[in-house]
Formats: structure tokens, C-alpha cells, sequence
């Protein structure tokens, strides 16, 4: 479990009693934001008709995103295109980085994911509240059921509501630790196999590892996916 | 630290939570700030532009296709129109020139019926006039002849009676001429 360890990078920072020390996890965040923005800047610079690869890549992702939001929560939600196109490219490079060997993943920590998510389930909290006013707790009262299982129906429904920060983050977090792990038992059967039984683990590992890649974009997919259709129940209250 | 040596999962070792609560926090801010404020409506601001040229082209074409198509028509008239003309003219030309050659043609049958009908008359005078002056020649020979035989005149008319005789005689046997 040596690759999920979070160490210290250069000085100890501490503000009063708060240790805010730069560590390998800060490295990684820093790495995938500024891959982000240094290809989407390259991309966004360019004003060909006829755009090149770079400037390619970042459309494509442009209107792959603005296509997902448009689909899941409507036009209401173009406001919120930046937030989520941070988010999905964030989560996507976080989780790419993290497939690099010796490097750390930074959405393989659930105290990343859970604050994403949280921010998320607050935000969309509050925008349903801001758009409906109490009228939102109608989200929990869903049209069309009978009297008599109300008030179960509305207990679950709050219950599914309030878990959803949790499931969000676990989500990612058990997907890519998972992930890793698996990779990291079959390299730890290939060790002990050794030259005569350690093809087979290795041969699993490559697959794994292309298997890993897609994980690691399909959880970046989900998790913008579903702050979308979060967004869309804030947005337009229609149960 | 503890959980590491401890092989628990890091994940849960609370030491280094709010260093990463407070690194994801100004990353992810920074990302979020740099991307809307800069980096995205630049590449919406493309995007726009892209297809605004991409329909200002097709408006474009559009026009010149329709310009085209009308530059066809006429093109289309305007050789009917030539054709037609060219037809009118060689017409006329071949009516001209007929008519030309009729005339000339006319002309000339008109130029050889006056020379044959020239030629005729004179052979029907020469053939009129020759048995006269055949007769008159032959009466004179003959009244030299007597003149030289018996050596007297002789009445003249009566001589050039007998003479109209003999060759009637003759052109009766030889059937004229």
C-alpha cells in the first residue's frame, strides 16, 4: 500500500496548530492542473477554421462536455459549464496521472473525493433552494404515491438524498484504490512467481492496466455525469 | 505516519486531510478560475466563430450556385438565340445565291434562244435567198454561154424561165438543197 502513502514535500508549513505542508498529493494536484490548463490554453489559442490536433482536443472535450450537460440537465445548466468542465478534466487527469508508475493518484484518497462531492451536494443544495425556494423539498415527495407509504417513501427519499456526497466520493475513491491495488497484487505475484509462473500475473497486469485507463476515464465520467443529473434535480424540480 | 508503519490503508490516516483539503482547494480553484475566466470562452468564442464562418460560407456558395445557374439560362438563350440566327443567315445566303444563279441561268438561255433564234434566221434567209441568186447565176452563165454558142442575145426572161425550170426539175429529184 506503499503508493497511496502521503508524505511531506519540502518544508513543514503549519499555521498555528493546521499542518498545510506541501505533500506528494499536492504535487499531483498541481501536475494535473497545470497539464490541464497549459494543453487547453494551447488549444484555446489557436483560431484556425481548420483547427490543428491541440486545438482539436480541446474543442472536442468543449463540446463533448457542453453535450453532456445539455443532455442530462438542459439549457438551465450553462451556467455551471465551467465548474463541471473543471471537474471532469480534473477528475480525468488526476486519475490518468495516477496510472503513470511510481506516481500518486490523487483521487485514490477518499478525503479528495468526499470534498469534491460535499462542495457538489452543497452546491446543488443550495441552487435548488435558491431556484425553488422550500418548494425543492418537494424533491422528496415524489408525485403519484399513495398516501399510506408517504412518509416511508419520503424517509427514503432523504435518505438517498443525503447519501449521496458519500456515494459520490466512494464511488471514485473505491474505484481507483481498488484499481491500483488489483495492479499492485498481480506485480507482487509476478515477483514471487518468478521467470517460469510469472508470465501469466504479467500478462493480467497489461490487461489491467488498459482496463485501469478506461476506469480511469469512465469515473471521470461518472462523477461529471452525476453532479449533471444532481444539478438537473436542482435545476428543473420534476420528479 | 502511524497508519503507514501500521499497513492500515493511508487513505484513512487523518494527518495529512486538510493539507490535502487546502492543496485541492487552491488547485482546483486556480483551475476552475483560469478556465472560465481565460482559457474556455476563448474556445467557445472559436467555436462561434467557426460556425458562423462555416454558415457565411455556405451562404456564399448558395449565392454564386444560383448566379451560376442564371449565367447558365442565359448562356443556354444566348446560343439559341445564335443558333437561330445562324440558321436565318445561311437561309438567306442559299436564297440569295439561288437566286443569283436563277437569274443568271435565265440570263444566259435567254442570251443562246437569241443566238440560236439569230443563227436560225439567217440560215432561213440564206436558205431562202440562195435559190434566187442560184437561179440568177445560173441564168447569167447560161446567157453567156448561148451568147458565146450562137453568138446573139437572147431574151433574157425566157432564159431565166427555162433556167427556174431545169432546177426546179432538179431540186424535185435531189429533194432541195
Amino acid at each position: 500500500m506503499y503508493q497511496f502513502n502521503v508524505y511531506r514535500i519540502g518544508p513543514e508549513i503549519k499555521i498555528g496548530e493546521i499542518d498545510l505542508s506541501f505533500t506528494n498529493a499536492s504535487l499531483f494536484m498541481v501536475i494535473s492542473s497545470l497539464a490541464i490548463l497549459i494543453i487547453f490554453n494551447l488549444g484555446a489559442q489557436k483560431k484556425n477554421i481548420i483547427p490543428d490536433k491541440i486545438q482539436l482536443l480541446s474543442e472536442l472535450s468543449y463540446t463533448f462536455v457542453s453535450k453532456m450537460i445539455s443532455d442530462t440537465a438542459g439549457s438551465k445548466a450553462k451556467p455551471y459549464f465551467s465548474f463541471i468542465f473543471s471537474l471532469f478534466m480534473f477528475v480525468l487527469f488526476c486519475n490518468m496521472f495516477g496510472m503513470i508508475p511510481y506516481s500518486f493518484t490523487v483521487t485514490s484518497h477518499i478525503i479528495v473525493t468526499f470534498v469534491l462531492a460535499a462542495f457538489i451536494f452543497i452546491g446543488v443544495t443550495i441552487i435548488g433552494f435558491i431556484k425553488h425556494g422550500f418548494g425543492y423539498l418537494k424533491l422528496f415527495v415524489p408525485s403519484g404515491v399513495p398516501a399510506v407509504l408517504l412518509p416511508l417513501i419520503v424517509v427514503i427519499e432523504i435518505i438517498s438524498y443525503l447519501s449521496r456526497p458519500i456515494s459520490l466520493s466512494v464511488r471514485l475513491f473505491a474505484n481507483m484504490m481498488a484499481g491500483h491495488t488489483m495492479m499492485k497484487v498481480f506485480g507482487g505475484f509476478v515477483v514471487s512467481l518468478g521467470i517460469v509462473g510469472g508470465w501469466l500475473p504479467l500478462s493480467f497486469s497489461v490487461a489491467l492496466t488498459g482496463l485501469e485507463i478506461l476506469v480511469a476515464f469512465l469515473q471521470a465520467y461518472v462523477f461529471a455525469i452525476l453532479t449533471c443529473i444532481y444539478l438537473n434535480d436542482a435545476l428543473n424540480l420534476h420528479h | 505516519m502511524k497508519s503507514a508503519e501500521k499497513g492500515g490503508m493511508p487513505q484513512l490516516d487523518p494527518e495529512f486531510w486538510v493539507s490535502q483539503i487546502f492543496w485541492l482547494t487552491i488547485t482546483f480553484g486556480t483551475l476552475f478560475l483560469v478556465l472560465s475566466k481565460f482559457i474556455l470562452p476563448r474556445i467557445s468564442k472559436n467555436l462561434e466563430q467557426r460556425r458562423l464562418q462555416i454558415l457565411e460560407n455556405i451562404e456564399t456558395a448558395e449565392k454564386q450556385r444560383e448566379q451560376s445557374e442564371k449565367n447558365l439560362e442565359e448562356f443556354d438563350e444566348i446560343i439559341l438565340k445564335s443558333k437561330n440566327k445562324a440558321k436565318e443567315v445561311m437561309l438567306a445566303a442559299r436564297e440569295k445565291v439561288v437566286s443569283e444563279i436563277t437569274k443568271k441561268k435565265m440570263k444566259l438561255d435567254e442570251d443562246l434562244n437569241l443566238e440560236i433564234q439569230n443563227v436560225e434566221k439567217e440560215i432561213v434567209e440564206s436558205k431562202l435567198s440562195s435559190p434566187k441568186k442560184i437561179n440568177s447565176i445560173a441564168s447569167n452563165i447560161t446567157n453567156e454561154v448561148i451568147k458565146r454558142l450562137i453568138g446573139t442575145d437572147v431574151n433574157e426572161s425566157s432564159v431565166s424561165a427555162l433556167v427556174e425550170e431545169e432546177l426546179k426539175k432538179l431540186s424535185r429529184s435531189t429533194n432541195g438543197i
